[in-house]
């Protein structure tokens, strides 16, 4: 089962190795990993999404809390965050397809953020459903290239 | 504010942390540092191997209870601390680790006698530290000390740049660590404390397992006073020894591959597991879905990452033991299970740990040793003799067992023994070791001879990797592929070389006289004893079975 963990950490050097190590030395599964520095310029939030079963999620909390410079971790719960993911797309165009993909841009509320002789670039923004339709849809195109961010979530109200 | 170099900073900060003693070992990159150590009023002394430095750190640690230090230079000095560091991470003792760095502008670029050392020791250490602005120096040896030794403690490593040594900085030790990601849990949660105390109260099998924790914490008088008011046994990991007085008579010594089949015995039929400052190893669970099957266990422990890590636990509760047994003692009465104790009594009656009598036995040794002197600390390397040591000596104070239980570090035993002496040097420090351990490190006889750290070493000398013939012996039909050491080393010669004294045994009557000769002296010493080649420590599980199943 896929967990988003949104865990908190000191801005220092060394601290995301940290954490990608301990999940590689202990045997854990990252699907994503992103990361930023908060408000505070002291503080970066990471937001991992782990693949695990209850008893793997309570050891990768409970290892994670353990790094000195980790300050806090939540467990965000799928039905109640908001989550998102960015993409770029380069996608091949020809004379034929250019109005379809730009068609497909528009429904998908994405932007064309740079367009060159053969290609397009998309930035698309989205929930994990939305992404993996596009790029399936845009894979028809035949994508050259593409960038995803990895997931970043937030809870859903005052909290 | 009072400006002074990095490496003023560094041992007036030391100083104030209370430092006695350094193992260390110079280099290029420590020269500013050990300038300053030079007439500074901290004992230094200088090991042969900055193996030997970690380990004697860690010894020092164990058989005192404070914060072992070890020093090592840039490169291969901080890469020599590697097996040492990870050697306490494995048994949980705080040392805090000094290495010196290429210089700030230097690192990355693979200069003279680099080494990336804190991406080396991330998985080894509680944390660690690299020092690029000479201002956090004093706040991170200040953090350093507090890490390792609360909580569960654990080895900190400090890698400083040497132009961090040079320059000068305004020195402010801070009163208090103050570290937001850190607060350990030391407190037991007072509902889990009424729930365990329910479950003591309607047991009647109940066992404790006890381990490491107890003596870090220094429960002993907790966990004595808690076993005779529950009247249960106690059993011990090898890192539990000392925790229990093993002359008790709810004394059930070690559980295990190689414990005792009584206590493998009450653990499989117990009802009530209470484990407290254990980790569940898997060379004391042996197959994990056999350990106490029918028992509801009740898992105390300060780090909850332990708690449900191996095995399924009733009543989890966080915190330090002493604290812990201190509060269910003030809730629970005097209870008697007769029927339990008496079926346990039965078990010790009929499965006592013996051997046959025959040559010079090294478990005979291990008798004889504990016979001359029962309040002695005893290190020890890894493999039968450990095993040996563990079994055939009784321990019944904390901190008197010294042995690398998680990483299994042949090498240990000398290095460790010497920190230990070093931190009591009123009591007599017997190492046991075996001959292929203690070629591992035994250069550290010098450091023993030169700095008058009078260690007794007695060297179970078989010709053989024991532990790894054993299990040739018993699971690759008896192929002893390079196990065998056909050894012409001298070690008599060898100690003499050092300047020690050097003892040979080759007759069963020797064993007790070479023992109380070595006492006598005020001198290290070493007695190589000739043991019968293809003894096998027993009982044993065999690697994967239950640990009801037992041979020998």
């Amino acid at each position: 089962m896929k967990h988003t963990l949104a865990v908190l950490v000191e801005n220092k050097p060394g601290v995301m190795a940290r954490t990608s190590g301990l999940f590689s030395r202990r045997g854990f599964n990252i699907d994503s990993l992103s990361v930023g520095v908060t408000n505070d310029p002291d503080m970066s939030r990471m937001t991992i999404v782990v693949n695990g079963d209850d008893r793997v999620l309570d050891q990768v909390r409970k290892q994670l809390n353990k790094l000195i410079n980790v300050i806090k971790i939540v467990d965000l719960p799928s039905n109640n965050s908001v989550e998102r993911e960015l993409v770029l797309i380069k996608v091949t165009v020809g004379v034929d397809t250019r109005s379809e993909i730009m068609q497909i841009t528009d429904t998908f509320r994405a932007k064309i953020v740079d367009v060159g002789k053969d290609t397009l670039t998309i930035e698309v923004t989205g929930d994990e459903g939305k992404i993996n339709a596009i790029i399936q849809l845009m894979d028809h195109f035949g994508i050259k290239e593409i960038a995803r961010t990895g997931k970043t979530a937030l809870i859903r109200g005052e909290k | 504010m009072t400006k002074m170099t990095g490496a003023k900073a560094m041992v007036e900060s030391l100083q104030k942390e209370d430092v006695k003693v350094i193992f260390g070992y110079p280099g290029g990159v420590l020269l500013p540092l050990y300038d300053e150590l030079f007439d500074a009023d901290i004992r230094h002394i200088l090991v042969r191997h900055e193996q030997g430095a970690a380990h004697a750190a860690d010894g020092y640690a164990r058989a005192t209870g404070r914060v072992g230090v070890c020093l090592a230079t840039s490169g291969p000095g901080a890469t020599n601390l590697v097996t040492g560091i990870a050697n306490a991470y494995m048994d949980s003792i705080p040392i805090v680790a000094i290495t010196g760095q290429v210089a700030t502008h230097m690192i990355g670029n693979d200069a003279f006698q680099e080494a990336d050392i804190t991406g080396i020791s991330t998985p080894i250490t509680k944390h660690n530290y690299l020092v690029t602005d000479g201002q956090n120096l004093p706040k991170y040896v200040k953090e350093a000390f507090h890490l390792a030794l609360s909580g569960r403690p654990g080895p900190v490593l400090i890698d400083i740049p040497t132009d961090v040594f040079k320059n000068e900085e305004d020195f402010h030790f801070p009163k208090k660590a103050s570290l937001e990601g850190y607060k350990p849990t030391v407190k037991g949660h007072p509902l889990q404390i009424k729930k365990a105390a329910e479950l003591i109260k309607n047991s009647e099998r109940t066992v404790i397992f006890a381990g490491g924790g107890i003596i870090t914490s220094n429960a002993h008088e907790e966990l004595k006073r808690f076993a005779e008011t529950i009247n249960a046994p106690v059993t011990t990991t090898l890192m539990g020894k000392g925790a229990f007085p093993e002359t008790h008579p709810l004394s059930l010594g070690m559980v295990g591959m190689h414990g005792t089949r009584y206590a493998n015995y009450a653990v499989c039929d117990t009802d009530l597991l209470i484990a407290v400052g254990v980790r569940f190893d898997d060379r004391v669970t042996g197959k994990i879905s056999d350990f106490a099957p029918d028992a509801k266990i009740i898992h105390i422990d300060i780090d909850p990452a332990e708690i449900g890590k191996t095995i399924r636990v009733d009543i989890p509760i966080v915190g330090n033991a002493k604290n812990i047994l201190g509060e269910l003692l003030e809730v629970l009465v005097k209870l008697n299970n007769k029927k339990w104790n008496d079926q346990i009594e039965k078990w010790k009656k009929e499965y006592p740990l013996a051997y046959e009598k025959k040559g010079i036995k090294p478990q005979f040794v291990i008798e004889q040793i504990y016979d001359a002197c029962p309040d002695a600390i005893i290190s020890t390397d890894v493999g039968q003799c450990q095993m040996w040591a563990a079994q055939y000596f009784k321990y019944t104070k904390p901190r008197t067992l010294i042995t690398s239980g998680g990483l299994g570090t042949m090498g240990f035993g000398l290095p460790a023994a010497i920190g230990a002496k070093v931190g009591c040097p009123e009591k007599t420090v017997f190492d046991i070791a075996g001959d292929g351990g203690f070629m591992m490190n035994c250069q550290e006889l010098a450091t023993a001879v030169e700095n008058d750290i009078p260690v007794k070493v007695a060297i179970l000398n078989n010709g053989f990797l024991g532990m790894v013939r054993q299990w040739q012996e018993l699971f690759y039909n008896k192929r002893y592929s390079h196990t065998c050491l056909k050894s012409k080393t001298d070690f008599v010669k060898l100690a003499k070389a050092f300047g020690a004294v050097g003892i040979r045994v080759t007759k069963a009557n020797e064993v007790r006289s070479a023992i109380e000769e070595a006492m006598e002296v005020d001198e290290t010493v070493v007695i190589d004893i000739k043991v019968e080649g293809e003894e096998n420590v027993f009982p044993m599980v065999p690697p994967g079975a239950s640990i009801r199943d037992m041979i020998g």
